[in-house]
């Protein structure tokens, strides 16, 4: 187990640095530089500014400093769109705020989505079936961005339950309306993911003889059933986990949450070539862990899979 | 499962009860602080190294100025850091005495000292200021900012005892005045600036939260990224008692259907922009918040005058007569003002129209060209910016498909390569704009000049450089702004831009915010605006 566990992380090493590799190139494709503003800056102050950066230096220079800066002291370096500002402290500012939100956010998910799914293949083919799919179908289809402003207009400027706009980690009712919003999408799928697997889990013969014995409904469902069936629910947690975190970008833009997402965005819109290194990596980092995460799940929920590998 | 269930009850009836009893809005009269969405988070809080207007606002409770901003008039010039300014003949040469016993907010004095600190960090070579040009009036700053001079006390800039500042220009600058209103002319703390670094050192931590020390009305108080910037009153400050507010805080308001709900919500006393699609929405139902003022920036279609067709002055007339300005501002850019020059109102500076709504002249110009009907017109797409601009684009390509049967596509790039492929010439036509930084017809003419990097149209006329050249050595007023309207009307009927509209800001504010004009620049003084308290005042 332990082996496998530092096998699976050495993997992920692997991946990370692939990642700054194509990263690199990419941000080296960018057909704008970090100095494009909309009122041009002097000629002579961009040579200038190029030169205190290390811009100026051979492409292999221009690689290796980040990476033995990243690698020896943890320094992400500092942003150029903020004007100096550590990249380091910009990610210790914003990254608890993303984790917060995507944590809260997958906590509702699963509240909602798990016993949705159970409920709804118990009483597989029947009115609260329907409605409760149907609803996860919704919830699915309808974009964030178009569900976050009617939750606002409606619960936050209308009803004045919610604030519409801002972020305050002790003050309970900013996190309704993103944390809420961002939850939706992830609680549908997990609906249906959770009604597929304890469907198949139903028709085992060892629920019949369950059944037969005549244990209780609720004992079969908890006990026999959704250990088999959360697994294909576990496989989706783990990188939904990842995928949540790095994914708030829309919610974060239209709850003004002051999470990662945002420097992420506009750090590309600007060539902030540092901002995007830390942020790239360190989702990369979440993706991988998430996966590895899911597997031992999964691994521990099906003995089998144990077996197979 | 029942575990399950009470810990989701738990968790529900804690969001539902939270509902809030007063707004914010109710709350920030009570304690005085202003509310204000400022359209994003500052770049940086250090005046030497930022450029854009959001900065401004921040810098603006912070620092002062040597001559102030008055709140109900753009052309009243109150006295700030300076109590008093003095210009010889051909206003070359300004002389300010300073306030004394003026402070920083850390009770250290403020001397003609900290000016010429301020003027030789913003100027020095190695500290790369971007908005640098700003300074550029001064004597000899230009070649100290090139590296050509290494000696700053070259540079025309002295302080003559701690109240005295004098100033030497290159060229007669009768505006001087209104140009120190502008953040690159504020003073610095030498004293702070130092402690953290030196002169020329560009990433220090002396703008950061319990560092900065300014000279405005106003401290900063906390700022968290991307989710506000608050500043409170200066008890140093020489005019504190006539200070209203006890602080301000800027929220970062990037999305502007965001912030317009929260303005609505109660959680702001003002907005940055009202998207312009719901401007209909609020002047019906709340005409109380909506406001249009008139803003010095001027929105139109750039032209690559490198390309075939377009490098004809009758092709580009032509284009610009046959837009119709008026219903373009009334349905699409809301609130804006069809421009039928370059420069908007500027006070005293009056430029000559010589573009209107002709569709006869407009075709048969284009038909002298030998694009009779559009015929042979070389397919050609307006480059916009991610952005708002994309309805004005489409309003644009109808005009032209409509009354000159030309067709243009429309290119929408991200924002960083919209503006590099201007700054390459890679672009036929695009969308852009300006925004006047004092209010004076150099603010909008000096870019276009062959080289200068704001140009990007590949246009260049020595008639025009002549006549804006005169204008900077003439020491007569009134001779000089006569030469300006020369050089405009030179430009406009050449029209390697199109102007079509004069941009307002269109906002929404509480009428309880007390002592706020509309003012050309949008500088208002933070230090004038009150708040009454009293619930929906009128």
């Amino acid at each position: 187990m332990i082996g496998k566990l530092i096998n699976r992380l050495l993997q992920g090493i692997v991946v990370l640095f692939v990642l700054y590799t194509l990263t690199f190139f990419l941000i080296r494709a960018l057909p704008y530089g970090p100095f494009q503003t909309e009122k041009a800056i002097p000629a002579h102050v961009i040579e200038k500014l190029k030169t205190q950066l290390g811009l100026d230096q051979p492409l292999h220079v221009q690689y290796i400093r980040p990476l033995k800066n990243i690698l020896l002291e943890g320094n992400l370096g500092v942003s150029t769109r903020l004007e100096g500002r550590p990249v380091n402290e910009i990610m210790a500012q914003a990254f608890p705020v993303s984790i917060h939100l995507g944590i809260m956010s997958m906590i509702l998910a699963i509240l909602i989505g798990l016993p949705a799914g159970v409920i709804s293949a118990y009483k597989k083919n029947s009115m609260v079936d329907y409605l409760l799919m149907a609803t996860a179908m919704i919830g699915l289809c309808l974009p964030s961005f178009v569900i976050g402003p009617i939750l606002a207009e409606y619960l936050g400027r209308s009803k004045q339950m919610f604030p519409v706009m801002g972020w305050d980690v002790r003050q309970v009712s900013t996190w309704g309306l993103p944390v809420f919003t961002l939850s939706l999408g992830y609680a549908a799928y997990l609906a249906r993911l959770t009604r597929s697997g304890v469907l198949d889990v139903l028709s085992q013969d060892f629920v019949r003889t369950a059944r037969a014995k005549g244990v209780s409904t609720v004992k079969i469902l908890v006990k026999h059933c959704l250990r088999g069936g959360l697994i294909p629910s576990a496989a989706y947690i783990g990188p939904a986990f990842a995928g949540i975190i790095s994914g708030s970008l829309v919610i974060e833009a239209v709850f003004q949450v002051p999470g990662l997402g945002r420097h992420f965005i506009k750090a590309i819109e600007t060539n902030d070539a540092n901002v995007i290194f830390g942020i790239v990596l360190l989702y990369g980092a979440l993706v991988t862990l998430g996966n590895i995460a899911s597997d031992f799940l999964i691994a521990w929920l099906n003995p089998r899979s144990r077996a197979q590998s | 499962m029942t575990r399950i269930s009470l810990y989701l009850i738990s968790i529900l009836t804690l969001f539902f009860t939270a509902c809030q009893k007063e707004t914010q809005v109710e709350k920030a009269n009570r304690e005085k602080i202003l509310l204000v969405g400022n359209g994003g988070d500052p770049k940086s809080l250090d005046l030497h190294l930022v450029t854009g207007v959001i900065e401004s606002k921040v810098i603006g409770s912070l620092f002062e100025g040597l001559v102030g901003d008055h709140p109900q008039s753009d052309t009243e010039m109150p006295s700030a850091a300076a109590v008093s300014w003095e210009h010889n003949a051909d206003y070359t040469e300004w002389v300010f005495q300073l306030r004394q016993g003026a402070k920083w907010s850390d009770g250290e004095l403020v001397t003609a000292h900290d000016f010429v600190f301020a003027y030789n960090r913003m100027l020095h070579p190695e500290l790369a200021a971007p908005y640098v040009e700003m300074l550029y009036f001064i004597k000899n700053a230009e070649a100290y900012n090139k590296g050509e001079i290494i000696d700053f006390a070259k540079v025309g800039v002295k302080a003559e005892g701690d109240y005295t500042l004098r100033i030497q220009l290159k060229e007669p600058v009768p505006y001087l005045p209104g140009v120190t209103r502008h953040y690159t002319w504020f003073p610095v703390p030498k004293h702070i600036v130092l402690q953290h670094g030196e002169i020329s050192d560009r990433f220090t931590e002396w703008t950061d939260v319990g560092n900065i020390v300014g000279n405005g009305a106003f401290v900063l108080q906390s700022w968290k990224m991307n989710d506000h910037v608050a500043v409170k009153k200066n008890p140093h400050y020489w005019d504190v008692e006539h200070v209203k507010l006890n602080g301000v805080r800027f929220f970062p308001t990037e999305n502007t259907y965001t912030e317009t709900r929260a303005f609505l919500a109660g959680q702001l006393h003002m907005t940055y922009q009202l998207p312009p699609d719901l401007v209909p929405k609020m002047e019906k139902e709340y005409p109380q918040f909506l406001r249009k003022d008139p803003y010095v920036g001027s929105r139109f279609v750039r032209v690559n005058v490198t390309r075939p067709a377009l490098n004809d002055p009758r092709v580009r007339m032509a284009l610009s007569l046959s837009l119709d300005r008026k219903s373009l501002c009334d349905t699409v850019l809301q609130g804006f003002a069809p421009a039928d020059t370059l420069s908007p109102d500027l006070g005293a500076y009056q430029p000559e129209s010589v573009v209107a709504y002709d569709l006869e002249k407009a075709r048969a110009l284009l038909a002298e060209a030998g694009y009779p009907n559009g015929k042979g017109f070389p397919r050609y797409s307006i480059l916009i910016g991610s952005g708002g601009t994309r309805s004005t684009s489409e309003a644009i390509q109808a005009m032209w498909k409509k009354n000159l049967n030309i067709l243009f596509d429309i290119h929408a790039m991200d924002y960083g390569s919209y503006i590099s492929a201007q700054q390459k010439l890679d672009f036929d036509v695009t969308l852009a704009g300006w925004i006047g930084d004092y209010l004076d017809p150099t603010t909008f003419l000096l870019m276009w000049t062959e080289g200068n990097g704001n140009n990007n149209t590949g246009w260049h006329s020595d008639d025009f450089e002549k006549l804006l050249d005169d204008a900077a050595h003439s020491a007569d007023p009134a001779e000089r702004l006569k030469l300006f309207v020369q050089a405009e009307k030179l430009l406009m009927e050449e029209q390697p831009i199109i102007p079509f509209a004069w941009q307002a800001k269109t906002y929404l504010l509480q009428p309880q915010v007390k002592n706020w004009q509309p003012l050309l620049l949008d500088n208002h003084p933070w230090s004038a605006v009150e708040l009454n308290s009293e619930k929906g005042a009128p």
